[in-house]
């Protein structure tokens, strides 16, 4: 390697160093600054207790929605050439282009109580926004692109072949989607699902609109580390902040596992990357 | 197939979750949700078990009092989109008059219903000074001196930076006798010292106090002494003022969702708690100022006295100030563009 390489790696390192580690490793440093004790019991204060209980519940609700639309969303627009197929492309990225905190009023105007779909079930004491609903609801916005995303270029990629081979061979539709089409998005599909995961714990600008801030009942963790920090417990925030890091780092853990696991399925869509 | 079953499972359990957060009525147990501003947390989290108690003694009834907090304008909207509030404890008047205004969810004479215009208690800009206050700050003139720096929240962004700019205002005007020429005058040297313009109280406290950026900061004096309470002894001074402008903490019953919920008069008894002497105590030991007489009289040491004008006295309403003061092109802006 020549020293140019070297120069190249070091600026990356030292670039991760400083907008990566260095915050991450604060958040640690500033949440255990009055020892375990304080740390402690601003973890297991019931409001935060129920902010974690909440965030983990609202990944898990929307997660298999994500999965089982993004899929099915890909395979669409992969396999099939129908009228409107472009347009449901951009519907689906559309998500990412709006900043969520408008996403959230749009959920709200529509949904809210004298929103037209929310006055219409009005009537039958059916609420949406201000509870966990309306929490799900914006979750599912802002998080639905990622795993079409991840999705559509290896369906595009692998193309068909396999599929209508498995269908020559006489398997009905279930067991070319379980034999065939999935094992070769696998990987994709959960790159996308912990995408998408990691956007839903972290999600604030969205769910901030729709929450009604309701303590220990909608607020999220982020919304919690806001509060806490507005309230002057810095170290209660960055206490939250600890449990976030570390849902996400769960999450990527979770990721290299499955790598770990499924090396068949890493070289396969490694060779397509 | 394995997989579908258990995606049924989830989406049913996620489903009977959700009902259940639709229909979580008890008819044994009473529930209030209290509507506040984002920084009253702590002072709700006092109030609420003692009321609890005494409601119990009093009707046998089982309460719980959920609180949301945020800043009161954001919560005023969601109230008006649905957030289903029994009564709001807001810091700024004219979000609780949205609520009136935008579809009777408050009664139109909300003010007259309780005392002190339904304010049960309220506070006014003051001074936090370095410890000893090495530059002697006495009063709002010291602050247009050219040696002196101040930090206070943007007043266009902020609701606690309004009252600072428009109680020096009026600070100038009455020394002036209510020469507008000379208060701008005054003001645009106010602005001139000015370090830091952050956009919210939060932001001005971390400058000045974390920071060390600034001389002066002015902020709410229930938030001056809070900020005294947190840190070292000495290391920071209150000054309170000659003249500042009243900041009102309105109450109210949001008596459309209260009377649908059967939850009228337990709403009204918890504002009405908020007046009594009990109520009232807890309070002031967040350093508010209240009126309850008896608390007003143990509490007299703590609080100096001050001349106190009203956003109403001096420039006729909220929003005529905001149309004067703080919208685009208006007297802010022109101070600013020095």
């Amino acid at each position: 390697m020549l020293l140019r390489h070297y120069i190249l790696i070091g600026t990356a390192f030292a670039f991760m160093a400083v907008m990566v580690i260095l915050p991450i490793v604060s958040i640690y440093h500033r949440a255990f600054s009055e020892g375990w004790d304080v740390y402690w019991a601003n973890i297991s204060h019931p409001d935060t207790l129920a902010a974690i209980w909440l965030t983990i519940a609202t990944a898990l609700i929307v997660l298999p929605v994500n999965i089982v639309f993004g899929v099915a969303a890909a395979w669409a627009i992969a396999r099939y050439r129908f009228f409107g197929r472009r347009l449901l492309l951009v519907l689906i990225e559309m998500p990412l282009a709006i900043s969520p905190i408008v996403a959230g009023l749009c959920f709200l105007l529509i949904y809210g109580a004298y929103g037209p779909v929310g006055s219409a079930l009005d009537p039958f004491g059916i609420q949406l926004m201000f509870n966990l609903t309306g929490i799900i609801l914006v979750s599912f916005f802002v998080t639905c692109p990622f795993i079409v995303r991840e999705v559509l270029p290896v369906l595009m990629v692998t193309g068909e072949n396999e599929e209508k081979a498995a269908l020559t061979l006489g398997a009905n539709g279930w067991q070319i989607l379980w034999f065939v089409t999935l094992p070769n998005i696998l990987w994709a599909l959960v790159y996308g699902a912990i995408l998408a995961t990691a956007r839903a714990l972290g999600e604030f600008g969205a769910v901030s609109v729709v929450s009604g801030s309701i303590r220990g009942e909608t607020m999220t963790l982020p919304l919690q580390v806001e509060m806490l920090y507005n309230d002057y417990n810095a170290t209660g925030a960055f206490a939250a902040a600890t449990v976030l890091t570390l849902l996400a780092l769960v999450t990527l853990i979770l990721r290299a596992l499955i790598a770990l696991l499924h090396p068949q399925s890493r070289t396969h869509s490694g060779a397509q990357r | 197939m394995k997989e579908t079953t258990m995606l049924r499972k989830i989406i049913a359990i996620a489903l009977i979750g959700l009902s259940s957060t639709a229909t979580n009525l008890r008819a044994e147990n009473v529930e209030i949700l209290n509507v506040s501003y984002d920084i009253a947390r702590e002072l709700y989290a006092k109030i609420n078990p003692v009321f609890i108690a005494k409601w119990q003694a009093e009707t046998g009834q089982i309460l719980s009092v959920r609180q949301s907090h945020a800043g009161s304008s954001k919560q005023a909207r969601a109230i008006l989109q649905g957030l289903q509030a029994d009564l709001v404890t807001f810091n700024q008047v004219l979000d609780v008059q949205v609520l009136a205004d935008k579809g009777g969810f408050v009664s139109n004479s909300w003010q007259a219903d309780l005392p002190n215009n339904a304010s049960p208690y309220y506070s006014l800009p003051a001074f936090l000074v370095r410890g000893g206050n090495p530059k002697g700050i006495k009063d709002w003139d010291d602050l247009a001196r050219d040696d002196v720096s101040l930090v206070f929240p943007n007043p266009k962004t902020s609701g606690n930076g309004r009252y600072t700019y428009l109680s020096a205002y009026a600070f100038a005007l009455n020394k002036n006798g209510g020469d507008h020429k000379a208060a701008e005058e005054f003001l645009r040297k106010i602005l001139k010292n000015v370090a830091v313009f952050d956009t919210g109280g939060r932001g001005a406290t971390t400058t000045f106090v974390e920071r060390g950026i600034g001389d002066v900061l002015i902020t709410f004096e229930a938030e001056v002494e809070n900020i005294r309470a947190k840190e070292a002894d000495g290391a920071y001074d209150r000054v309170v003022p000659s003249i500042s402008i009243l900041a009102e903490f309105p109450v109210a019953v949001v008596e459309k969702i209260a009377k649908s919920r059967g939850t009228e008069q337990v709403s009204k008894a918890y504002l009405d708690f908020l007046y009594s002497k009990e109520g009232q105590e807890i309070i002031v030991s967040f350093n508010n100022r209240v009126n309850h007489p008896e608390v007003v009289k143990a509490n007299a040491d703590n609080f100096p006295q001050v001349k106190l004008f009203t956003v109403e006295d001096v420039f006729g309403s909220w929003p005529d100030a905001n149309k004067t003061h703080f919208a685009t092109d208006g007297v802010f802006d022109r101070l600013q563009r020095r």
